[in-house]
């Protein structure tokens, strides 16, 4: 009867270990947007790592400020060198979860509103975001996406007043992920 | 069931609730961290050193940036005169010698240049070449080099038409090395081993080939300003008879696709062969200029 027991003990621990699920991408896409007076500025990051856990939504995203890329070099130069100062902050990452992951039937095709809360870390500064997304199961595979905005000044990001009318305060992010590889 | 058994079921109870546990754990850590772990790491790729200088000249010569690749840019310089010139000529503001250029970025590391002096009247052109770009991580290079030939053709009428006058005797070379170095985000240096041939000199003594080292270097004052001197040493030996050392302070103001670099130097020209080999003034006699650069790019093609 004991030996019963431990073979059922055995299932189980191996079952939970079998059934947490992390699946992982290193090219989703990141994009950020800025509308002012004079000019839209927008940069595209195609490099971005991130994990999903599909067991209890814990979900991260780690990208590397340098691989957002500009249509004007100088744009570049100065978001790297001016604002973002990504010699001395090189990475920004995100640590948080899906909230209602349990609403998210992974077996069945579908798109599922959810919402992402965590802390955004950029600039050198942690902040806690919390956004509407959503995942889409289609045949197995799962992509997310979802779109924020985010204040420069909640960040320490400030912008020069000869910048003013070229830069919004306040800059949208897109962020797109297809977690097609196993962790 | 003897104890012994029961005991060694407990035990495994034990150790696998341990596991389980420990499994929970792993869960909860850095996800990413564990995935760098087993596919390798994120910031293991190149870092390339950006901004080792606001633009592409320091004062009168060139630093290690070039303009991205697509991107045309627009300079515009004035030297003043020389402020021992006095209050009737307004401190040297009342006479200019300027030069208009256009710098264009062919690729990321390649760009071309040409411009026209009053100085000489002097079409100058020049291509500058990235051999070695400062970065850290997959590859630690601590140093930014380039190369940078130009050209020069003077323009003036000749100072004596009545003798025999070769066209080649208009012409100017000059091979340049910029060894440049981003020390830390406000301080960067640059060495500048140059060489400049005349085809013709004045005098039989004077040497064609003029050799002089640059040291120059920026330190930020804010985010959008910079302090910059720039020093070219002549060789004894290597330099034309009653010329001199170029010296020059700078101040570079940056906003957005501007850059105003507004500078005080010895120096009447603005290309390489001007104010490297044909200095004359000398700081201590107050034969100093007041001058200013203006820097406007403008995206022509796509940059990535």
């Amino acid at each position: 009867m004991k030996k019963g027991l431990f073979i059922l003990v055995m299932l189980f621990a191996f079952k939970q270990c079998a059934t947490a699920q992390k699946y992982f991408t290193k090219n989703g896409s990141i994009s950020i947007f800025s509308k002012a007076p004079l000019e839209d500025i927008s940069a595209d990051n195609n490099q971005v790592m991130s994990v999903l856990n599909t067991t209890n939504g814990e979900l991260q995203f780690s990208v590397l400020v340098k691989s957002f890329h500009f249509k004007k070099a100088l744009m570049e130069e100065h978001f790297n060198s001016d604002y973002l100062e990504s010699d001395q902050f090189p990475k920004s990452s995100f640590k948080g979860a899906i909230n209602d992951i349990a609403r998210v039937s992974f077996a069945n095709d579908g798109t599922y509103n959810v919402t992402v809360s965590g802390d955004l870390t950029m600039h050198g500064i942690t902040k806690k975001i919390s956004a509407p997304g959503k995942v889409i199961i289609k045949e197995g595979k799962i992509t997310g996406n979802a779109s924020f905005k985010i204040l420069l000044a909640d960040y320490n990001i400030s912008i020069p007043k000869l910048a003013k009318d070229n830069i919004s305060p306040t800059i949208a992010i897109t962020v797109f992920c297809n977690y097609d590889q196993k962790l | 069931m003897p104890a012994i058994k029961k005991i060694t079921c407990l035990a495994l109870i034990t150790a696998i609730t341990i596991i389980k546990v420990a499994a929970q754990a792993t869960d909860t850590t850095d996800l990413i961290k564990q995935l760098e772990k087993e596919t390798g790491n994120q910031s293991q790729e190149i870092n390339y050193t950006i901004a080792t200088f606001k633009t592409t000249r320091l004062v009168n010569g060139h630093t290690v940036e070039n303009v991205g690749k697509g991107v045309m840019d627009v300079k515009i310089s004035h030297r003043f005169g020389t402020l021992n010139a006095g209050g009737y000529e307004l401190f040297g503001l009342d006479n200019a010698t300027m030069r208009m250029g256009l710098d264009f970025g062919l690729t990321s590391n390649l760009m071309m240049g040409i411009g026209r002096s009053t100085y000489k009247k002097t079409y100058d052109a020049f291509f500058k070449i990235k051999l070695l770009r400062q970065s850290t991580g997959r590859v630690n290079m601590p140093i930014t080099l380039s190369y940078v030939p130009a050209f020069a053709l003077q323009s003036l009428k000749w100072a004596d038409p009545t003798r025999k006058n070769f066209y080649s005797s208009r012409l100017y070379y000059t091979h340049q090395l910029l060894i440049g170095r981003k020390f830390s985000e406000n301080t960067s240096l640059q060495l500048m081993p140059t060489l400049v041939h005349h085809n013709l000199v004045a005098l039989a003594s004077d040497p064609n080939n003029i050799i002089a080292i640059g040291i120059g270097g920026r330190q930020k004052i804010t985010k959008r300003s910079s302090f910059n001197f720039e020093y070219y040493y002549l060789l004894p030996g290597h330099k034309i008879t009653g010329t001199t050392n170029s010296l020059s302070i700078g101040f570079d103001i940056v906003t957005g696709g501007h850059v105003f670099q507004l500078h005080f130097t010895n120096s009447h020209a603005m290309d390489e062969k001007g104010f490297i080999s044909e200095t004359t003034g000398k700081w201590q006699k107050g034969d100093i200029l007041f001058g200013f650069n203006i820097s406007r790019v403008f995206t022509i093609g796509r940059s990535n």
